[in-house]
């Protein structure tokens, strides 16, 4: 039977299992969204900005791991996606973005609403598609599905001209692919493994660096085996929290620029660094020359080009994390490593790099760790980037699998209320919370609307300390207190909440922190709670840029003055 | 790390956008290309592109599995140490005169390169070989005078009966 462009794809949609679709339509996509009047079981979620759509497509893929889809029109509909797009790409999360294009007939003309989006997104997608005639777009959609699902996974956009979507051919879905160039390993190879094995059995200070590979893969009964079995270690990347329940006795938290001080210590003591779905980023890493220096390195990724990337490495397996831990668990002995663990222990100990100060100021550590408390760690954080981020991946307890969710590598303010709002819709019956800085959170706050209209239940907790944090404490340290255009005159956030009708309530005291969050729990739907905090308060324990992960920074500097007055937009 | 050339030989998909997508690629990950030369294989549905990347170990590396991993690229082999066959064709154009013609043409039959095209003021010759022949060659042209010329980059394939080695799997 002959079906229309916007027909197959929705049907190809529907048997790649896709129920949620986040978007906003236009001119060039009209006829799909015409058509998702005949498909119920299609869910369309309209956002009030195509950013929103891909960052809540992301979120709910990391959330659910399966493939998130969103749609836009061509032109600027298209445009507006690419920081989303880019976002998963650094991540490695599985989506689809559908773009409405011009007509064939008008491309390369310049038409209105045309852009190149499929050579404006090559680096930054897997794989992407023009597809020029109806007939090829169940293939194209089979094909796009198979590869941003996997090896490593990733975004992959398809791109259909509107005069594609109104085409009608004969429709029969593939059942397979046929992509003679790609082929993703998935077994590690067995000599490696027995190499990796030896070099795990014969370690005196063996400690795990555990990626968002983990949990990407399942992996972790297989994580939680290796470490168990051998008593190794286990260290985090920022995407790997919540890979290892933090509340382990072998779980010595996060490393990196913000890590804890003992993690970062055990990196660069220890003689054996096994690295597992994780790719050396700078900000896990600092500078590599001077990373983990006493220690071989095996590193396990199903990436082949990550492989020697940035680190030297004595053992790569290139492998799905689950399989290959599966079979390197049966080549690992049991051991003790008693001693190295009671140093790992002293230096938490001394070190304990958790410590909220006294203030007579709210502080955002105390917040975090109360939406802890109140959750006891049944809940899944989401941020976007920035102090708000660290702190949240500092304070909070992760103790569910995959209950972080945050934007790692690209590093995107305005990531965490959409991504909040396509976990929550991944997972209706978890408590969601999106833990925002008042700079990140005013990217993508027209998605209040969307939250609010299709009532999504997130919490909201806004770390409002009125500036962009981050680089506001990067100024304070590295440009000599010069606070230029950090300073963020704000509008008041709950007045904001209550003309979008969610609830909201601001609050500056400690003690009124935990009955705020209580309340937000407490309530059935989405609510929002604008934290006033300490303005200036920074992020510790820090490793300053072109230092090595030994050259950090504990405690706070005692304050000093600002020199010069810093640069307010006043509104009074 | 010791910079020098490398030859990559890959297989692509024939399809629209692929040259673009390798292209890419090297500018995104700052690879200096040297030069890349594509054209039909032995299947009609692949091309076979040689790419000349100037380069140290440990980028090349990066290079071959960057480009393994774009899905239309089948095949990508490093065979600057295998047992090769190396050319590149050249157009060279040279002012001609009457009286200096049956120089260059003595340099041409010496290079056992060819004489495609003859005018009044200028000859244009045509030799393959490897870089250095054409080098040589028109370090010797030079002196009649280059109006033009156009090279194709460096082609290869291995020797023998032995296809382009499999890339070695971690």
């Amino acid at each position: 039977m002959k079906k229309t462009g916007a027909q197959i794809l929705c049907e190809s949609l529907i048997k790649e299992g896709v129920e949620v679709i986040f978007g906003i339509l236009g001119g060039a996509i009209l006829p799909v969204y015409d058509a998702f009047t005949q498909y119920p079981q299609l869910r369309h979620i309209l956002v009030r900005h195509e950013q929103g759509a891909v960052h809540a497509a992301d979120g709910y893929a990391r959330a659910t791991h399966k493939v998130g889809a969103c749609i836009a029109t061509s032109g600027p509909g298209a445009a507006n996606l690419v920081t989303g797009i880019a976002n998963a790409y650094m991540d490695s999360s599985p989506l689809i973005a559908i773009t409405g294009q011009v007509a064939r007939p008008f491309i390369g003309k310049d038409a209105f609403q045309e852009t190149d989006i499929t050579g404006i997104t090559l680096p930054i997608t897997k794989h992407n598609y023009l597809v020029y005639s109806a007939s090829e777009l169940a293939m194209v959609v089979k094909e796009a599905f198979y590869i941003a699902r996997t090896g490593r996974q990733g975004p992959v956009l398809i791109d259909i001209p509107r005069d594609v979507q109104q085409e009608e051919v004969e429709f029969i879905y593939p059942d397979k692919v046929d992509l003679p160039g790609y082929k993703p390993v998935v077994q590690g190879h067995p000599a490696q493994i027995r190499k990796a094995a030896k070099l795990v059995n014969g370690a005196e200070r063996p400690l795990i660096i555990a990626g968002r590979g983990i949990i990407m893969s399942q992996a972790y009964a297989e994580l939680k085996e290796l470490a168990e079995k051998a008593q190794i270690p286990v260290v985090n990347t920022l995407l790997g929290i919540s890979s290892f329940p933090q509340n382990h006795v072998l779980s010595f938290d996060m490393l990196g620029m913000h890590g804890m001080a003992y993690a970062n210590m055990a990196v660069q003591a220890a003689d054996l660094i096994i690295a597992i779905g994780m790719r050396f980023d700078d900000r896990a890493t600092a500078i590599t020359d001077k990373f983990a220096p006493e220690a071989r390195i095996i590193h396990i990724d199903i990436d082949p080009a990550e492989i020697g990337k940035n680190v030297r490495v004595d053992v790569p397996i290139v492998g799905d994390v689950k399989n290959v831990l599966g079979v390197l668990n049966n080549e690992i002995t049991v051991k003790e490593h008693a001693e190295w663990l009671s140093t790992l222990n002293k230096w938490q100990r001394e070190h304990p790099s958790l410590l909220i100060r006294e203030s007579s100021e709210l502080l955002p550590q105390y917040i975090v760790r109360q939406i802890y408390e109140a959750t006891q760690g049944d809940a899944t954080v989401v941020t976007g980037v920035g102090q708000n981020q660290m702190w949240a991946a500092q304070y909070f307890t992760f103790i569910k699998p995959n209950s972080f969710i945050s934007s790692g590598g690209l590093g995107t303010m305005g990531f965490e209320l959409p991504a909040a709002m396509g976990v929550k819709v991944g997972r209706p019956d978890e408590m969601v919370w999106c833990v925002a800085g008042d700079g990140g959170f005013q990217m993508t706050i027209q998605e209040l609307a969307t939250i609010a209209v299709e009532n999504i239940a997130v919490k909201i907790a806004i770390i409002n300390n009125g500036y962009l944090g981050m680089v506001r404490q990067w100024q304070e340290l590295f440009y000599g207190h010069r606070y230029v255009d950090t300073r963020l005159w704000n509008p008041d956030f709950v007045k904001i909440a209550e003309a979008y009708e969610i609830p909201a309530i601001k609050v500056r005291h400690r003690d009124e922190v935990s009955p705020a969050i209580c309340k937000a729990m407490d309530y059935d739907g989405p609510f929002l709670v604008d934290f006033i905090v300490e303005p200036e308060e920074n992020v510790y324990p820090m490793v300053p840029p072109g230092k090595s992960l030994s050259e950090i920074i504990e405690l706070p500097k005692p304050k000093r003055v600002p020199k010069a007055k810093p640069k307010i937009l006043a509104r009074s | 790390m010791e910079t020098k050339e490398y030859t990559i030989s890959m297989l692509v998909e024939d399809k629209a956008g692929v040259l673009n997508r390798v292209a890419s690629l090297f500018r995104r990950r700052n690879f200096n290309i040297k030069s890349l030369a594509v054209g039909g294989s032995e299947q009609p549905s692949l091309s076979r592109m040689t790419v000349v990347v100037a380069a140290d170990p440990a980028q090349v590396e990066q290079v071959r599995k960057q480009l393994d991993k774009l899905i239309n690229v089948v095949k990508v082999s490093d065979i600057t140490d295998a047992d090769i066959v190396a050319r590149e064709l050249a157009l060279i154009k040279v002012a001609a005169t009457s009286s200096s013609r049956s120089g260059i043409i003595q340099i041409v039959d010496i290079f056992r390169a060819n004489i495609v095209d003859v005018a009044a003021d200028s000859v244009t010759v045509e030799v393959t070989g490897d870089e250095d022949k054409v080098n040589s060659l028109l370090e010797l042209l030079r002196g009649f005078g280059i109006k033009e010329v156009v090279r194709t980059g460096r082609v290869a394939l291995t020797r023998g009966g032995a296809s382009s080695k499999k890339n070695p799997k971690h």
